[in-house]
């Protein structure tokens, strides 16, 4: 009798947490596909051009289209190329950057956290993760045995490890303020701050945005080489490595490159969002905005750094190599590295408790 | 269930839903494109020309010079995590010990600074 209620406890409890899962993944899946367009839609403003407009009213099924095109192209696979590594590259790159969002909190309510799983060291998992979509970087170049997509695998991976370590060094300074790695409790930190102390109600002068200005800049900055972003986008700098280490892909695999690069970016903006921006904090604590749910300013203020990656990609030239590495070693790891000291300093020494 | 099942297991499960979604999406066109493969398309891109000889070639040394200063910064990040998590417990001591270590590191990445080991030229 107790081992079968526990079973049936078991098996419910399975059946809630995919059902979870399943939610969250589409949800993330579909919001990708609007970012997508959106993208698309800024990058043609910019030029004035139109972008996307044929599917659908403004273009808004452009995404859904591009993927059953996706899903019915040949699938080739290079005669010289390790067929299993080949395959396994773009399903690594793109659970890898699914991953992370399991740990991400997305709103907090009377129901309890909007979290799959709410990790004592979350944000310590979210970097992890980040770090392994390297290899499916490095497996795709070396595995189509083809000369584009081993060099545009080699810089990508250099690219992502350096700007790796300032972004770690980044998410230090915000721990220090916190105190903790949890991600609902970085949220939680940011309603009281500057504002506060100054007597004003829990608004946007609380967020670590403020405090750590010159953070914040480095990490979006390095957010956008880690993920790849133009200006940092020489994996696939069309006029020397055609498009990195995705040449030999078609179909879904390459499909499935591509939808990591998004998720990871649009990672990158949640986690922009959680440490700088308040997650789910409304922008000031008084009724009319703190009445709206939370998951919506979360995706505003997301959708607002994935609108100021996507300007830009539209208006900044692209850097050469080696201004990319001086910039990520010489430039920004010093930056933070002397930040985390001044900042530990501060905490210490200046009375900010 | 203990803490840490319950931490950790629906993670394991939200990863295997995102593999099955990705798998499916990864098999799809195997299942329902046609496959019409001949010599040319499956040969190596190399701009137009048949491929000049194998692409596991040397590479530049640099980037793998990258990738050890990485392990030392990202273990040093690792290592600053938990300090960060309980400074307000560790005082001054804590503080002044943890400038020690930053500061033998700085030394470090000065030499390397200074060997040209950041030069890309």
């Amino acid at each position: 009798m107790t081992d079968q209620s526990t079973l049936w406890d078991s098996l419910l409890w399975l059946a809630i947490n995919v059902g979870l899962s399943l939610a969250l993944l589409v949800g993330l899946l579909v919001l990708v596909a609007y970012l997508l367009l959106l993208d698309r839609k800024v990058w043609a403003a910019v030029q004035l051009r139109k972008g996307p407009n044929v599917v659908g009213p403004w273009g808004l099924f452009q995404s859904f289209a591009d993927l059953i095109k996706f899903a019915v192209k040949e699938p080739i696979i290079p005669a010289g190329a390790n067929k299993g590594v080949f395959l396994l590259a773009p399903l690594a790159t793109a659970v890898c950057a699914l991953a992370a969002w399991a740990v991400i909190p997305i709103s907090e309510n009377s129901w309890g956290k909007w979290v799959i799983s709410d990790l004592n060291v979350g944000i310590l998992y979210v970097l992890a993760i980040s770090s392994l979509g390297v290899y499916g970087v490095i497996m795709g170049g070396w595995a189509s045995n083809s000369k584009y997509p081993f060099m545009g695998a080699l810089r990508s991976a250099a690219q992502m490890v350096s700007y790796e370590v300032s972004i770690g060094f980044v998410i230090i300074t915000v721990l220090l303020l916190v105190g903790s790695l949890n991600m609902t409790d970085i949220v939680r930190a940011q309603s009281n701050g500057i504002g506060t102390s100054a007597g004003l109600p829990s608004s946007f002068l609380d967020w670590h945005w403020l405090v750590l200005l010159p953070m914040f800049v480095i990490f979006f900055i390095s957010a956008l080489a880690e993920t790849n972003r133009p200006p940092f986008d020489l994996v696939e700098a069309e006029s020397e490595l055609v498009a990195g280490f995705m040449v030999e892909y078609s179909s879904t695999p390459y499909l499935l490159f591509m939808l990591g690069e998004y998720v990871a970016i649009v990672t990158m903006c949640a986690l922009g969002t959680i440490l700088f921006l308040g997650g789910w904090l409304p922008p000031v604590d008084i009724f009319p905005l703190n009445a709206v749910p939370g998951i919506i300013w979360f995706i505003l203020k997301a959708t607002f750094l994935f609108f100021m990656f996507a300007m830009v990609k539209a208006m900044v030239p692209r850097y050469r190599y080696d201004q990319l590495m001086r910039l990520g070693w010489k430039v920004f790891l010093p930056l933070s590295l002397l930040a985390v000291v001044v900042v530990a300093a501060v905490v210490q020494f200046g009375g900010v408790s | 269930m203990d803490q840490l099942l319950t931490d950790y297991l629906p993670l394991a499960v939200f990863i295997g839903v995102s593999l099955a979604f990705m798998g499916i999406l990864m098999l799809a066109p195997f299942l329902v494109a046609v496959k019409n493969p001949d010599p040319e398309k499956v040969s190596a891109y190399e701009c137009g020309f048949n491929a000049f000889d194998d692409a596991r070639m040397k590479f530049d040394v640099r980037f793998y010079l990258v990738a050890i200063l990485f392990i030392i910064f990202d273990l040093e990040v690792a290592f600053l995590f938990p300090w960060a998590v309980v400074f307000k417990d560790i005082g001054v001591y804590g503080f002044w010990s943890m400038m020690l270590f930053l500061g033998v590191l700085t030394v470090g990445f000065i030499y390397e600074w200074r060997k040209g080991a950041l030069e890309w030229d």
